[in-house]
Protein backbone atom coordinates (compact mmCIF):
# COMPACT_ATOMS: atom_id res chain seq x y z
CA UNK A 1 0.00 0.00 0.00
CA UNK A 2 1.24 3.62 -0.65
CA UNK A 3 3.18 5.79 1.92
CA UNK A 4 0.04 7.25 4.08
CA UNK A 5 2.06 10.72 3.52
CA UNK A 6 0.83 10.67 0.00
CA UNK A 7 -2.57 11.27 1.02
CA UNK A 8 -3.57 14.72 -0.20
CA UNK A 9 -7.08 14.63 1.25
CA UNK A 10 -10.12 11.69 2.29
CA UNK A 11 -14.03 11.93 2.42
CA UNK A 12 -15.03 9.59 4.70
CA UNK A 13 -18.91 8.46 4.26
CA UNK A 14 -19.15 12.40 3.34
CA UNK A 15 -22.91 13.65 2.33
CA UNK A 16 -24.25 17.33 2.28
CA UNK A 17 -28.45 18.01 2.96
CA UNK A 18 -29.50 21.14 2.07
CA UNK A 19 -32.97 22.10 1.97
CA UNK A 20 -34.35 18.64 3.47
CA UNK A 21 -32.51 17.11 0.25
CA UNK A 22 -29.31 15.05 0.19
CA UNK A 23 -27.19 16.53 -2.47
CA UNK A 24 -24.95 13.72 -2.61
CA UNK A 25 -24.64 11.00 0.73
CA UNK A 26 -21.92 8.27 1.73
CA UNK A 27 -19.10 9.29 -0.29
CA UNK A 28 -16.01 7.78 0.65
CA UNK A 29 -12.44 8.77 -1.52
CA UNK A 30 -8.98 9.39 -1.22
CA UNK A 31 -6.60 11.29 -3.29
CA UNK A 32 -2.84 10.53 -3.25
CA UNK A 33 -0.25 12.80 -4.95
CA UNK A 34 0.52 11.72 -8.62
CA UNK A 35 -2.47 10.30 -8.64
CA UNK A 36 -5.97 11.61 -10.61
CA UNK A 37 -9.56 10.47 -9.63
CA UNK A 38 -12.43 11.24 -12.25
CA UNK A 39 -15.66 11.56 -11.11
CA UNK A 40 -18.55 10.55 -13.24
CA UNK A 41 -22.29 10.34 -13.29
CA UNK A 42 -25.65 11.93 -14.49
CA UNK A 43 -26.64 15.85 -13.97
CA UNK A 44 -27.68 16.32 -10.07
CA UNK A 45 -26.01 13.40 -8.93
CA UNK A 46 -23.70 15.00 -7.25
CA UNK A 47 -20.05 15.58 -8.92
CA UNK A 48 -20.02 19.30 -8.39
CA UNK A 49 -21.10 18.63 -4.65
CA UNK A 50 -18.33 15.89 -3.80
CA UNK A 51 -15.38 18.06 -5.62
CA UNK A 52 -16.64 21.04 -3.02
CA UNK A 53 -16.84 18.79 0.00
CA UNK A 54 -13.59 18.04 -0.75
CA UNK A 55 -12.65 22.07 -1.39
CA UNK A 56 -14.28 21.99 2.27
CA UNK A 57 -16.68 24.88 0.82
CA UNK A 58 -19.73 23.36 2.82
CA UNK A 59 -19.61 23.95 6.28
CA UNK A 60 -21.87 21.46 7.45
CA UNK A 61 -21.65 18.12 6.45
CA UNK A 62 -21.90 14.22 7.18
CA UNK A 63 -19.02 12.26 7.69
CA UNK A 64 -15.47 13.22 7.73
CA UNK A 65 -13.03 15.40 5.28
CA UNK A 66 -9.40 15.13 6.22
CA UNK A 67 -7.36 17.79 4.43
CA UNK A 68 -3.21 17.35 4.33
CA UNK A 69 -2.33 20.32 2.00
CA UNK A 70 -2.68 23.86 1.84
CA UNK A 71 -1.83 24.02 -1.82
CA UNK A 72 -5.36 23.86 -3.74
CA UNK A 73 -5.51 25.03 -6.76
CA UNK A 74 -9.63 24.98 -8.12
CA UNK A 75 -11.00 25.42 -11.62
CA UNK A 76 -14.93 25.75 -11.10
CA UNK A 77 -17.28 24.58 -13.27
CA UNK A 78 -18.67 28.35 -13.71
CA UNK A 79 -17.74 31.39 -12.14
CA UNK A 80 -19.21 34.74 -12.05
CA UNK A 81 -16.87 37.92 -12.23
CA UNK A 82 -18.75 41.30 -11.38
CA UNK A 83 -17.89 43.49 -13.69
CA UNK A 84 -17.56 46.24 -11.70
CA UNK A 85 -14.44 45.32 -11.18
CA UNK A 86 -11.32 46.09 -13.53
CA UNK A 87 -9.37 43.30 -13.42
CA UNK A 88 -6.74 42.07 -16.09
CA UNK A 89 -5.72 38.24 -16.72
CA UNK A 90 -2.48 39.00 -15.12
CA UNK A 91 -4.22 40.36 -11.75
CA UNK A 92 -6.01 37.38 -12.03
CA UNK A 93 -3.51 35.12 -12.23
CA UNK A 94 -2.30 36.50 -8.70
CA UNK A 95 -6.06 36.26 -7.15
CA UNK A 96 -5.33 33.73 -4.25
CA UNK A 97 -1.42 33.97 -3.96
CA UNK A 98 1.41 35.64 -5.20
CA UNK A 99 3.02 34.36 -8.15
CA UNK A 100 6.22 34.79 -10.01
CA UNK A 101 6.46 36.07 -13.60
CA UNK A 102 7.67 33.11 -14.94
CA UNK A 103 5.31 31.33 -13.82
CA UNK A 104 2.41 32.75 -14.77
CA UNK A 105 3.95 33.51 -18.16
CA UNK A 106 5.05 29.44 -19.05
CA UNK A 107 1.01 28.42 -17.46
CA UNK A 108 -0.22 31.23 -19.99
CA UNK A 109 2.10 29.65 -22.28
CA UNK A 110 1.22 25.95 -21.84
CA UNK A 111 -2.43 26.44 -22.27
CA UNK A 112 -2.32 29.12 -25.60
CA UNK A 113 -3.43 31.90 -23.59
CA UNK A 114 0.46 33.95 -23.46
CA UNK A 115 -1.28 37.16 -25.73
CA UNK A 116 -3.89 37.32 -23.41
CA UNK A 117 -1.61 38.60 -20.04
CA UNK A 118 -3.00 42.38 -20.52
CA UNK A 119 -6.20 41.93 -21.78
CA UNK A 120 -9.02 42.77 -19.87
CA UNK A 121 -11.02 39.57 -18.11
CA UNK A 122 -13.96 40.59 -19.11
CA UNK A 123 -12.97 40.80 -23.28
CA UNK A 124 -12.09 37.39 -23.20
CA UNK A 125 -14.31 34.53 -25.15
CA UNK A 126 -16.02 31.52 -22.61
CA UNK A 127 -13.42 29.09 -24.11
CA UNK A 128 -10.65 31.48 -23.59
CA UNK A 129 -11.23 32.04 -20.08
CA UNK A 130 -11.67 28.45 -19.36
CA UNK A 131 -7.91 28.03 -20.41
CA UNK A 132 -7.31 31.32 -18.19
CA UNK A 133 -8.88 29.09 -15.39
CA UNK A 134 -7.29 26.49 -16.08
CA UNK A 135 -3.22 28.35 -16.40
CA UNK A 136 -4.35 29.87 -12.99
CA UNK A 137 -4.18 26.99 -11.60
CA UNK A 138 -1.40 25.70 -12.98
CA UNK A 139 0.89 28.67 -12.02
CA UNK A 140 0.15 27.81 -8.09
CA UNK A 141 1.80 24.51 -8.48
CA UNK A 142 -0.84 23.07 -6.31
CA UNK A 143 -0.78 20.02 -5.02
CA UNK A 144 -4.34 19.13 -4.83
CA UNK A 145 -5.57 20.51 -8.21
CA UNK A 146 -9.48 20.31 -8.43
CA UNK A 147 -11.18 20.25 -12.21
CA UNK A 148 -14.91 20.46 -12.39
CA UNK A 149 -15.57 19.63 -15.72
CA UNK A 150 -12.52 21.68 -17.43
CA UNK A 151 -13.33 20.39 -21.21
CA UNK A 152 -17.03 22.05 -20.89
CA UNK A 153 -17.50 24.06 -23.93
CA UNK A 154 -13.91 23.19 -25.13
CA UNK A 155 -14.59 21.25 -28.99
CA UNK A 156 -13.46 17.85 -29.55
CA UNK A 157 -9.54 18.67 -30.53
CA UNK A 158 -9.73 21.35 -27.87
CA UNK A 159 -10.72 18.21 -25.25
CA UNK A 160 -8.07 15.99 -26.12
CA UNK A 161 -5.33 18.62 -26.08
CA UNK A 162 -6.94 19.58 -22.67
CA UNK A 163 -6.53 15.66 -21.43
CA UNK A 164 -3.00 15.34 -22.19
CA UNK A 165 -2.63 18.96 -20.65
CA UNK A 166 -3.67 17.60 -17.28
CA UNK A 167 -1.84 14.49 -17.76
CA UNK A 168 1.16 16.83 -18.31
CA UNK A 169 0.25 18.75 -14.79
CA UNK A 170 0.29 15.29 -13.06
CA UNK A 171 3.52 14.27 -14.67
CA UNK A 172 5.36 17.51 -13.73
CA UNK A 173 3.94 18.64 -10.77
CA UNK A 174 2.91 15.24 -9.00
CA UNK A 175 0.22 16.62 -7.66
CA UNK A 176 -3.45 15.09 -7.05
CA UNK A 177 -6.00 15.68 -9.31
CA UNK A 178 -9.81 15.40 -8.95
CA UNK A 179 -11.40 15.86 -12.35
CA UNK A 180 -15.56 15.84 -12.74
CA UNK A 181 -16.22 14.52 -15.96
CA UNK A 182 -18.79 16.21 -17.89
CA UNK A 183 -18.78 12.90 -20.38
CA UNK A 184 -20.30 10.27 -18.74
CA UNK A 185 -19.04 7.58 -20.89
CA UNK A 186 -15.57 9.10 -21.35
CA UNK A 187 -12.78 9.30 -18.79
CA UNK A 188 -9.12 10.01 -19.85
CA UNK A 189 -6.71 6.84 -20.05
CA UNK A 190 -4.42 8.16 -17.27
CA UNK A 191 -7.31 7.95 -14.30
CA UNK A 192 -5.75 5.51 -11.65
CA UNK A 193 -9.76 5.76 -10.35
CA UNK A 194 -13.05 6.33 -11.29
CA UNK A 195 -16.12 7.37 -8.85
CA UNK A 196 -19.07 7.36 -10.41
CA UNK A 197 -21.72 8.96 -8.69
CA UNK A 198 -25.66 8.60 -8.59
CA UNK A 199 -26.60 10.61 -5.50
CA UNK A 200 -24.45 7.94 -3.73
CA UNK A 201 -21.19 6.22 -4.98
CA UNK A 202 -22.81 4.20 -7.51
CA UNK A 203 -19.80 1.79 -8.37
CA UNK A 204 -15.72 2.91 -8.31
CA UNK A 205 -12.53 1.16 -9.09
CA UNK A 206 -10.03 1.36 -12.37
CA UNK A 207 -12.04 2.72 -15.46
CA UNK A 208 -12.26 -1.00 -16.99
CA UNK A 209 -13.82 -2.15 -13.78
CA UNK A 210 -16.33 0.94 -13.68
CA UNK A 211 -17.26 -0.10 -17.55
CA UNK A 212 -17.60 -3.93 -16.21
CA UNK A 213 -18.99 -3.06 -13.24
CA UNK A 214 -23.44 -3.99 -12.92
CA UNK A 215 -24.47 -1.00 -11.34
CA UNK A 216 -22.77 1.36 -13.94
CA UNK A 217 -24.30 -0.88 -16.71
CA UNK A 218 -27.75 -0.55 -15.10
CA UNK A 219 -27.48 3.56 -14.45
CA UNK A 220 -26.67 3.86 -17.91
CA UNK A 221 -28.00 1.39 -20.28
CA UNK A 222 -26.04 -1.80 -21.07
CA UNK A 223 -25.82 -0.26 -24.83
CA UNK A 224 -24.38 2.76 -24.00
CA UNK A 225 -22.18 1.97 -20.87
CA UNK A 226 -20.15 -0.27 -23.37
CA UNK A 227 -18.70 2.62 -24.80
CA UNK A 228 -16.61 4.07 -21.55
CA UNK A 229 -13.77 4.76 -24.05
CA UNK A 230 -10.15 6.24 -22.87
CA UNK A 231 -8.36 8.58 -24.37
CA UNK A 232 -5.34 7.36 -24.57
CA UNK A 233 -2.64 10.73 -25.12
CA UNK A 234 -0.24 8.86 -26.74
CA UNK A 235 -2.70 7.51 -29.62
CA UNK A 236 -2.24 8.66 -33.43
CA UNK A 237 -6.45 7.56 -33.27
CA UNK A 238 -9.18 7.87 -32.00
CA UNK A 239 -12.14 5.96 -30.53
CA UNK A 240 -15.19 6.75 -32.02
CA UNK A 241 -18.53 6.27 -30.21
CA UNK A 242 -20.05 3.45 -32.66
CA UNK A 243 -16.41 2.04 -31.36
CA UNK A 244 -14.41 2.46 -34.92
CA UNK A 245 -11.54 3.63 -34.73
CA UNK A 246 -10.40 6.91 -36.79
CA UNK A 247 -6.82 8.30 -37.92
CA UNK A 248 -5.86 11.78 -35.86
CA UNK A 249 -5.30 14.54 -38.14
CA UNK A 250 -2.52 16.12 -37.52
CA UNK B 1 -2.55 77.75 11.39
CA UNK B 2 -4.71 74.93 12.85
CA UNK B 3 -6.57 78.38 14.45
CA UNK B 4 -8.04 78.61 10.82
CA UNK B 5 -11.58 76.56 10.80
CA UNK B 6 -10.68 76.16 7.34
CA UNK B 7 -7.36 74.68 7.58
CA UNK B 8 -9.11 72.33 10.04
CA UNK B 9 -11.53 71.41 7.39
CA UNK B 10 -9.19 70.71 4.63
CA UNK B 11 -7.16 68.18 7.13
CA UNK B 12 -9.87 66.77 8.37
CA UNK B 13 -11.73 66.37 4.63
CA UNK B 14 -7.89 65.08 2.83
CA UNK B 15 -8.09 62.43 6.01
CA UNK B 16 -11.37 61.34 5.07
CA UNK B 17 -10.94 61.24 0.84
CA UNK B 18 -8.04 58.99 1.56
CA UNK B 19 -9.98 56.22 3.47
CA UNK B 20 -13.45 56.71 1.57
CA UNK B 21 -11.86 56.73 -1.92
CA UNK B 22 -9.51 53.34 -1.00
CA UNK B 23 -12.55 51.61 0.62
CA UNK B 24 -15.18 53.08 -1.97
CA UNK B 25 -13.94 50.79 -4.29
CA UNK B 26 -14.55 48.13 -2.82
CA UNK B 27 -18.30 49.17 -1.99
CA UNK B 28 -18.69 49.49 -6.13
CA UNK B 29 -17.12 46.26 -6.26
CA UNK B 30 -19.10 44.16 -3.89
CA UNK B 31 -22.30 46.61 -4.63
CA UNK B 32 -22.84 47.66 -1.76
CA UNK B 33 -23.96 51.32 -2.48
CA UNK B 34 -26.94 50.52 -0.10
CA UNK B 35 -25.35 48.56 2.50
CA UNK B 36 -23.16 51.49 3.16
CA UNK B 37 -26.91 53.74 3.40
CA UNK B 38 -28.26 51.69 5.73
CA UNK B 39 -25.00 52.07 7.47
CA UNK B 40 -25.15 55.33 7.91
CA UNK B 41 -29.00 55.28 8.42
CA UNK B 42 -28.45 53.46 11.60
CA UNK B 43 -25.82 56.07 12.87
CA UNK B 44 -28.39 58.19 14.40
CA UNK B 45 -29.45 55.65 16.64
CA UNK B 46 -25.46 56.34 17.62
CA UNK B 47 -25.52 59.53 17.57
CA UNK B 48 -28.69 59.58 20.23
CA UNK B 49 -26.87 57.28 22.13
CA UNK B 50 -23.92 59.34 22.54
CA UNK B 51 -25.67 62.59 23.80
CA UNK B 52 -27.78 60.16 26.14
CA UNK B 53 -24.89 58.42 27.70
CA UNK B 54 -22.02 61.12 26.70
CA UNK B 55 -19.80 58.41 25.05
CA UNK B 56 -17.80 59.61 22.29
CA UNK B 57 -19.86 60.39 19.13
CA UNK B 58 -17.89 58.61 17.06
CA UNK B 59 -17.31 55.43 19.04
CA UNK B 60 -20.69 55.21 19.82
CA UNK B 61 -21.91 55.23 16.26
CA UNK B 62 -19.02 52.81 15.02
CA UNK B 63 -20.91 50.22 18.10
CA UNK B 64 -24.37 50.84 16.84
CA UNK B 65 -23.35 50.76 13.01
CA UNK B 66 -21.20 47.40 13.64
CA UNK B 67 -24.01 45.60 15.54
CA UNK B 68 -26.72 46.74 12.67
CA UNK B 69 -23.84 45.05 10.34
CA UNK B 70 -24.06 42.01 12.48
CA UNK B 71 -27.40 41.92 12.70
CA UNK B 72 -27.70 41.48 8.66
CA UNK B 73 -25.36 39.23 8.22
CA UNK B 74 -27.49 37.27 10.68
CA UNK B 75 -30.73 37.98 9.00
CA UNK B 76 -29.53 36.75 5.44
CA UNK B 77 -28.47 33.02 6.84
CA UNK B 78 -32.18 33.26 8.87
CA UNK B 79 -34.35 34.31 6.20
CA UNK B 80 -35.23 34.08 2.74
CA UNK B 81 -35.94 37.69 2.01
CA UNK B 82 -33.83 39.60 -0.36
CA UNK B 83 -30.79 41.54 0.78
CA UNK B 84 -32.01 44.85 -0.33
CA UNK B 85 -35.91 44.38 1.36
CA UNK B 86 -33.03 43.40 4.74
CA UNK B 87 -31.38 46.61 4.14
CA UNK B 88 -34.10 48.59 3.34
CA UNK B 89 -35.98 46.99 6.79
CA UNK B 90 -32.73 48.08 9.30
CA UNK B 91 -32.26 51.52 7.61
CA UNK B 92 -35.56 52.55 8.47
CA UNK B 93 -35.97 51.12 11.44
CA UNK B 94 -32.50 52.28 12.74
CA UNK B 95 -33.30 55.75 11.13
CA UNK B 96 -36.74 55.75 12.85
CA UNK B 97 -35.73 54.17 16.11
CA UNK B 98 -33.11 56.97 16.19
CA UNK B 99 -35.80 59.73 15.54
CA UNK B 100 -37.66 58.64 18.75
CA UNK B 101 -35.17 58.46 21.28
CA UNK B 102 -34.32 62.07 19.89
CA UNK B 103 -38.26 62.76 20.45
CA UNK B 104 -38.13 61.33 24.07
CA UNK B 105 -34.83 63.15 25.10
CA UNK B 106 -37.00 66.73 24.64
CA UNK B 107 -35.12 68.37 26.80
CA UNK B 108 -32.04 68.05 24.46
CA UNK B 109 -31.50 69.89 21.31
CA UNK B 110 -29.40 69.21 18.76
CA UNK B 111 -28.35 70.37 15.20
CA UNK B 112 -30.68 67.86 12.77
CA UNK B 113 -29.34 69.22 9.96
CA UNK B 114 -26.15 69.21 10.64
CA UNK B 115 -26.38 66.04 11.82
CA UNK B 116 -28.28 65.00 8.23
CA UNK B 117 -25.42 66.66 5.78
CA UNK B 118 -22.20 67.45 8.81
CA UNK B 119 -21.06 70.37 9.28
CA UNK B 120 -17.35 69.98 8.39
CA UNK B 121 -16.46 73.43 9.41
CA UNK B 122 -17.05 72.97 12.47
CA UNK B 123 -14.28 70.53 12.95
CA UNK B 124 -12.12 70.65 16.13
CA UNK B 125 -8.58 69.77 16.10
CA UNK B 126 -9.54 66.84 17.66
CA UNK B 127 -11.98 66.15 15.32
CA UNK B 128 -8.89 66.15 12.74
CA UNK B 129 -6.73 63.40 15.33
CA UNK B 130 -10.16 60.94 15.57
CA UNK B 131 -9.79 61.22 11.69
CA UNK B 132 -6.36 60.72 11.31
CA UNK B 133 -5.54 58.02 13.38
CA UNK B 134 -8.86 56.19 12.99
CA UNK B 135 -8.07 56.69 8.94
CA UNK B 136 -4.46 55.42 9.07
CA UNK B 137 -5.71 52.25 11.25
CA UNK B 138 -8.46 51.55 8.81
CA UNK B 139 -5.66 52.04 5.99
CA UNK B 140 -3.58 49.61 7.76
CA UNK B 141 -6.18 46.86 8.25
CA UNK B 142 -7.26 47.36 4.45
CA UNK B 143 -3.66 46.77 2.89
CA UNK B 144 -3.15 43.81 5.21
CA UNK B 145 -6.69 42.01 4.56
CA UNK B 146 -6.06 43.15 0.69
CA UNK B 147 -5.35 39.96 -0.68
CA UNK B 148 -7.79 37.94 0.80
CA UNK B 149 -10.56 40.51 0.07
CA UNK B 150 -10.21 41.67 -3.23
CA UNK B 151 -10.26 37.93 -3.81
CA UNK B 152 -13.06 37.06 -2.37
CA UNK B 153 -15.09 40.11 -4.23
CA UNK B 154 -13.79 38.64 -7.53
CA UNK B 155 -14.97 35.02 -6.32
CA UNK B 156 -16.56 33.96 -3.27
CA UNK B 157 -15.84 30.57 -3.85
CA UNK B 158 -12.40 30.16 -5.65
CA UNK B 159 -11.10 32.54 -2.31
CA UNK B 160 -12.89 29.76 0.00
CA UNK B 161 -11.76 27.12 -2.14
CA UNK B 162 -8.03 28.09 -2.07
CA UNK B 163 -7.98 28.77 1.55
CA UNK B 164 -8.46 32.70 1.86
CA UNK B 165 -11.30 32.58 4.34
CA UNK B 166 -13.34 35.10 2.85
CA UNK B 167 -16.42 35.24 5.37
CA UNK B 168 -13.50 36.34 8.07
CA UNK B 169 -12.37 39.16 5.60
CA UNK B 170 -16.14 40.42 4.33
CA UNK B 171 -17.02 40.70 8.22
CA UNK B 172 -13.45 42.39 8.99
CA UNK B 173 -13.94 44.73 5.44
CA UNK B 174 -18.13 45.54 6.92
CA UNK B 175 -16.35 46.84 10.29
CA UNK B 176 -13.92 49.02 8.42
CA UNK B 177 -17.06 50.51 6.51
CA UNK B 178 -18.53 50.98 10.18
CA UNK B 179 -15.41 52.64 11.04
CA UNK B 180 -15.23 55.06 8.26
CA UNK B 181 -19.01 55.96 8.32
CA UNK B 182 -18.40 56.31 12.23
CA UNK B 183 -15.76 59.02 11.85
CA UNK B 184 -16.70 61.07 9.00
CA UNK B 185 -20.45 61.66 9.80
CA UNK B 186 -19.29 64.92 11.08
CA UNK B 187 -18.24 66.34 8.54
CA UNK B 188 -20.36 65.54 5.48
CA UNK B 189 -23.73 63.71 7.38
CA UNK B 190 -25.41 60.57 7.62
CA UNK B 191 -26.72 61.16 4.38
CA UNK B 192 -23.80 62.50 2.26
CA UNK B 193 -21.54 59.84 3.81
CA UNK B 194 -22.43 57.15 0.98
CA UNK B 195 -21.59 59.27 -1.93
CA UNK B 196 -18.49 59.95 -0.69
CA UNK B 197 -17.65 56.27 -0.76
CA UNK B 198 -19.07 55.71 -4.17
CA UNK B 199 -18.86 58.98 -6.34
CA UNK B 200 -15.02 58.68 -6.42
CA UNK B 201 -14.61 55.08 -6.70
CA UNK B 202 -17.55 55.43 -9.96
CA UNK B 203 -15.23 58.28 -11.66
CA UNK B 204 -11.95 56.23 -10.86
CA UNK B 205 -13.81 53.29 -12.50
CA UNK B 206 -14.30 55.22 -15.62
CA UNK B 207 -10.98 55.76 -15.99
CA UNK B 208 -9.27 52.21 -15.27
CA UNK B 209 -8.36 49.11 -15.90
CA UNK B 210 -7.10 47.48 -13.45
CA UNK B 211 -7.69 47.39 -9.86
CA UNK B 212 -4.62 49.08 -7.89
CA UNK B 213 -5.08 51.69 -10.49
CA UNK B 214 -8.71 52.19 -9.92
CA UNK B 215 -7.68 52.94 -5.95
CA UNK B 216 -5.71 55.49 -7.04
CA UNK B 217 -7.73 57.40 -8.67
CA UNK B 218 -10.69 56.91 -6.59
CA UNK B 219 -8.43 58.32 -3.77
CA UNK B 220 -7.20 61.32 -6.33
CA UNK B 221 -10.96 61.78 -7.17
CA UNK B 222 -12.15 61.94 -3.49
CA UNK B 223 -9.37 64.51 -2.66
CA UNK B 224 -9.94 67.29 -5.61
CA UNK B 225 -13.82 66.74 -4.50
CA UNK B 226 -12.71 68.08 -0.97
CA UNK B 227 -10.77 70.63 -1.90
CA UNK B 228 -12.71 71.62 -4.96
CA UNK B 229 -15.92 71.77 -2.80
CA UNK B 230 -14.42 73.46 0.03
CA UNK B 231 -13.12 76.26 -1.57
CA UNK B 232 -16.21 76.47 -3.45
CA UNK B 233 -18.53 76.37 -0.60
CA UNK B 234 -15.89 79.15 0.85
CA UNK B 235 -16.04 81.73 -2.05
CA UNK B 236 -19.71 81.14 -3.22
CA UNK B 237 -21.19 80.51 0.11
CA UNK B 238 -22.71 77.08 -0.24
CA UNK B 239 -22.96 74.22 2.15
CA UNK B 240 -19.30 72.58 2.36
CA UNK B 241 -20.76 68.80 2.22
CA UNK B 242 -23.05 69.02 -0.46
CA UNK B 243 -20.86 71.07 -2.15
CA UNK B 244 -17.89 68.23 -1.90
CA UNK B 245 -20.13 65.70 -2.82
CA UNK B 246 -21.58 67.97 -5.53
CA UNK B 247 -17.88 68.26 -7.09
CA UNK B 248 -17.33 64.73 -6.69
CA UNK B 249 -20.25 64.55 -9.39
CA UNK B 250 -18.65 66.70 -11.57
CA UNK B 251 -15.47 64.73 -11.45
CA UNK B 252 -17.60 61.60 -12.16
CA UNK B 253 -19.39 63.40 -15.02
CA UNK B 254 -15.97 64.32 -16.66
CA UNK B 255 -14.86 61.17 -16.47
CA UNK B 256 -17.79 60.07 -18.60
CA UNK B 257 -16.23 61.63 -21.30
CA UNK B 258 -12.98 59.60 -20.58
CA UNK B 259 -15.04 56.23 -21.60
CA UNK B 260 -16.88 57.80 -24.37
CA UNK B 261 -13.54 58.28 -26.59
CA UNK B 262 -12.51 54.54 -25.20
CA UNK B 263 -15.47 53.05 -27.04
CA UNK B 264 -15.39 55.36 -29.98
CA UNK B 265 -11.47 53.84 -30.40
CA UNK B 266 -12.81 50.35 -29.92
CA UNK B 267 -15.21 50.46 -32.61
Amino acid sequence: MTNKNDTLVKLDNAGVLVNDKWLVRGVSLEIKKGKIITLIGPNGSGKSTTAKITLGLYKNIEGKVEKFTDKIAYVPQKINIDWTLPIRVNDFMNLTSTLKNNDIDSALEITGTPHLKNKDLKSLSGGEFQRVLMARAIAKKPELLVLDEPVQGVDFNGEIALYELIKKISDTLNCGILLISHNLHVVMSKTDHVVCLNGHVCCSGTPIDVANNEKYQELFGKDISKILSVYEHSHDHIHKIDGTIEKKEN
Amino acid sequence: MLDDFFVRALLVGIGMALVTGALGCFVVWRRLSFFGDTLAHSALLGVTLSYTTEINMALSVFVISSIVALILLKLQKKTNLPADALLGLLAHSSLAIGLVVIGLLATIRFDLMGLLFGDILAVNVNDIAVVWIGGAIILIVLKIIWKPLFASTVNYELAEAEGMNPEKYNAIFTILLAAIIAISIKMVGLLLITGMLIIPAAMARNLSDNPNQMVIFSIIGGLLSVIIGLFASLEINTPSGPSIITSGLILFILSLTKIKKKSQLNN
